[in-house]
């Protein structure tokens, strides 16, 4: 369902992300995890077509990205890391104007929209100006509106920042049954409990490379780390150790 | 062993530490990275302000020239004049003062860092002040350099005159800072500042309308004909309007005044400094007594009512046959502009602007008395068209210019849906071009129609019109989307980039290139109505017309392009 091949991105002399190759199947929740700076939001606006790769290819549902970024891109719901809406918009216009963005109208739209807000318990403010939305309810209107044309795949960049314990069991529970119908979750997070609980497979990139790929399972085993947690794991696969003086750092 | 409160009140950071982020993030704009723009461009912003401090320094010395000159009275008039340009000064810092302080004290993201810190109170008055008055001033300043210039040649004011002129100019930005600050202070206490926002930015437009009708009403010019009036008396009595013992502006032209003169009076500099001294000390303990409350206040309730929702139904029958795509982008422009007071508000002022406008063409002296010759009619016809075209140039730099800017947050969802830029484009244009060329077209028929225009030249000027609105059009959203400002929130900001200064240039070149091939058909019809033969130009003059709108239209269609393949290849 996504596919990249050798996907490099540089800006001037620096690579930030060094040909990666990863194929995510259909019905599958795939999680990407790194140290800050690795190239995983790089490597995410790429696959959403906001980035232009530098070399390489990536496929969406089969239909290469760069040849035909419009049929790629309707087969994609992109959620990015900070919630941006038009301030001035009500939530329920942004929902309109973001389906319009997808072709999508008609009577069918204003239900799938009242189903979505409902959903995520924003039908209340519904015609309400976004300014007024706190943080948490700003991701959900931009998770619903990264459903509302019913995508073959979502990616989402870091989606627990600002959701509540409810919404956030509300959004697994979503992404499960998603997966489980055929679609396909590419999902970066810092979040490594959600990464151990959600996610089918798990990639880490580290200074813009690929360096594991696998379940959980396999990537204990590659790296002989037999029974250790996903933290420890998680420090030995990126090579991060916390060895500073922390005492003489807090006085 | 002192605590740590007691540390951190011992240890408050300086002026120039507090408000380092804002001048360092200054000086990092202006140094040159590799990857940077080329040199051309900081070569031709140069240019343009050398050309513009020329022109105002050339107009500012030959102006206080002529006044000196002027026996007996020279001096007083020049002092005069001094005086009105330091109030005029002080009217516009008052209001930009109003409107940054509310910025800098309540909204700016610095804020919740900054108040969460043990920091002292008096510091934290003074580096915001310090920050309102700088935002708000800087282009006065910048405006005030080639006038002092001219008075310091004409008068001989020695290499001491700048320093005497920051002197004089200092407390002069700083009084208003302090009421401005102060205003607001009070205003945000009883509203939100979101609404408050609102309010002032509505004041502030309003404010601005009414000094330059009044302006115009008062017709300045008058004081450079001493003839027009019935006597000397009332001239004096002109000359002494403005000024009143009490206002800042005119012990700052005292000050500077008796520096030229050679009078050696203190007086002017001990009102001027004592004054802003004491305006800050009151506006200390204000911002002591009021400001918690109204920083707390502005954390709440942003604007939730939605405007406009009744036209919501209308627009969308008028738009029914549109993709869906193109019909939300235009209501959804129309929506972020009549919902932005910020923007709608700007209307008012455009507004009063074609006023005047239209006052200064019926004022023309041209069917009052004798008999004018068709030719001088024609020519004013024409040139009249050349203005409107400067119009609506500038309005489509304030208006269609910032549009695809300030998609700047939003373009995750751009880039990642299957959005055909052109699209967005055509959405764009059709929102922009629209009320510009219903205002383009009322201001030519308009005038025209005062100016008793015959059918020809009202053809030819209904024409260029329309075709440089269409142009204009084109031009604005494409250069604005070749040279974009997406960090930018503020859409009158935008204008005045680096693209902005592109745009005019070139709206400013295509004007005068369609007026010089305009001028060949033009002056045939005038020949033929002056010898009474009828008819208008010959094939070459309708061959030059026809050039003309082949112009406008590659002139609107070559920058959309240009934009499209840019916005296909953007990255966000």
């Amino acid at each position: 369902m996504i596919v990249l091949r050798g996907v490099v991105k540089k800006y001037g002399s620096f690579e930030a992300v060094k040909g990666i190759d990863l194929e995510i199947t259909k019905g599958e929740l795939f999680g990407f995890l790194g140290p800050n700076g690795a190239g995983k939001t790089t490597t995410m606006r790429m696959i959403a077509g906001i980035l232009a790769p530098t070399a390489g290819t990536i496929e969406i549902g089969g239909v290469n990205l760069l040849r035909d970024p419009m049929g790629a891109k309707a087969k994609m719901g992109f959620i990015p890391d900070r919630p941006f809406v038009y301030d001035k918009l009500t939530g329920a216009e942004f929902l309109r104007f973001t389906a319009a963005l997808y072709g999508e109208d008609g009577p069918d739209l204003e239900s799938r929209i009242d189903e979505l807000l409902t959903l995520f318990e924003l039908d209340r403010w519904k015609h309400e100006l976004t300014e007024s939305y706190s943080h948490g309810m700003r991701q959900k209107l931009i998770i619903s509106s990264a459903l509302v044309h019913r995508p073959e795949v979502i990616v989402v960049d870091e989606p627990m920042i600002g959701l509540d314990p409810k919404s956030a069991r509300l959004l697994r529970e979503l992404f499960r049954r998603f997966v489980d119908r055929g679609g396909t979750v590419l999902m970066s997070t810092h979040t490594l409990e959600i990464v151990e609980g959600w996610c089918d497979r798990i990639g880490i990139i580290r200074q813009g490379e690929l360096v594991a790929c696998g379940t959980l399972e396999e990537l204990r085993q590659g790296s002989s780390a037999q029974g250790a947690g996903i933290e420890e794991l998680f420090l030995r696969l990126t090579g991060e150790h916390v060895d500073h003086d922390l005492d003489a750092i807090l006085g | 062993m002192p605590s740590l409160a007691e540390e951190a009140r011992s240890k408050q950071p300086g002026f120039a530490t507090l408000t380092s982020p804002k001048w360092r993030s200054a000086l990092a704009r202006f140094r040159r990275r590799p990857g940077d723009a080329p040199r051309g461009r900081g070569l031709l912003l140069g240019l343009a302000a050398g050309l513009f401090f020329a022109a105002a320094f050339y107009i500012a010395y030959r102006t206080v020239s002529y006044f000196k000159a002027v026996p007996e009275i020279g001096t007083l008039l020049a002092g005069k004049l001094l005086g009105m340009a330091f109030l005029s000064f002080i009217s516009i810092l008052l209001l930009s003062n109003l409107v940054s302080s509310l910025s800098t004290f309540f909204l700016a993201k610095d804020l919740d860092m900054l108040v969460a810190a043990p920091l002292d109170w008096g510091r934290f008055y003074l580096a915001k002040l310090g920050e309102t008055v700088i935002h708000s001033s800087w282009m006065v300043a910048l405006l005030a350099v080639p006038l002092l210039a001219a008075y310091s040649v004409v008068w001989g004011g020695g290499w001491l005159f700048p320093i005497v002129a920051i002197g004089a100019l200092l407390p002069l930005f700083i009084i208003p800072g302090v009421i401005g600050s102060a205003v607001t202070m009070l205003l945000v206490n009883v509203f939100p500042a979101r609404r408050a926002r609102d309010l002032l930015g509505l004041v502030t437009i309003v404010a601005v309308g009414a000094l330059v009708v009044a302006l115009r009403l008062l017709r300045p010019e008058q004081l450079a004909r001493p003839e027009g009036f019935q006597s000397l008396v009332d001239f004096i009595a002109v000359l002494r309007t403005p000024s009143s013992a009490l206002l800042p502006s005119e012990w700052a032209s005292s000050m500077l005044m008796n520096w030229l003169t050679h009078v050696g009076d203190p007086l002017p500099i001990a009102l001027l400094w004592s004054t802003a001294g004491a305006f800050i000390v009151i506006g200390a303990s204000i911002h002591r007594r009021l400001y918690v409350s109204g920083y707390a206040r502005a954390q709440e309730g942003a604007e939730e009512f939605v405007r406009g929702a009744r036209w919501d139904g209308i627009a969308r029958r008028l738009l029914r046959g549109m993709s869906p795509i193109r019909r939300e982008f235009i209501l959804k422009d129309v929506r972020l502009f009549f919902r932005d007071s910020t923007q709608w508000s700007q209307l008012i002022l455009l507004g009063v602007l074609v006023m005047v406008y239209l006052f200064n063409i019926r004022a023309l002296p041209l069917f009052t008395g004798e008999q004018v010759p068709i030719f001088l009619v024609t020519l004013i016809v024409f040139l009249n068209q050349g203005l409107a075209g400067f119009v609506i140039a500038a309005v489509a730099a304030r208006f269609i210019f910032p549009s695809v800017s300030l998609e700047g947050r939003l373009l995750w969802l751009l880039r990642s849906s299957p959005l055909d830029p052109g699209t967005m484009l055509r959405s764009k244009y059709l929102v922009g071009v629209l009320p510009l060329l219903i205002l383009a077209l009322g201001l030519t028929i308009t005038t025209n129609t005062l100016l008793r225009a015959d059918t020809f030249m009202m053809f030819v000027s209904v024409g260029t019109v329309l075709g440089y609105t269409l142009a204009i059009g084109g031009l604005a959203l494409g250069i604005g989307t070749l040279y974009p400002q997406f960090d930018s929130e503020n859409a009158a900001q935008i204008p005045t980039s680096f693209g902005g200064l592109v745009f005019m240039l070139l709206a400013v070149a295509l004007l005068a290139v369609v007026i010089m091939i305009e001028a060949v058909p033009v002056i045939q019809h005038l020949r033929a109505v002056q010898n009474h033969t009828g008819g208008g130009p010959d094939a070459l003059g309708w061959c030059l017309l026809g050039v003309v709108a082949a112009l406008c239209g590659g002139a609107g269609v070559i920058p959309l392009n240009l934009a499209r393949q840019r916005l296909l290849q953007l990255e966000a």
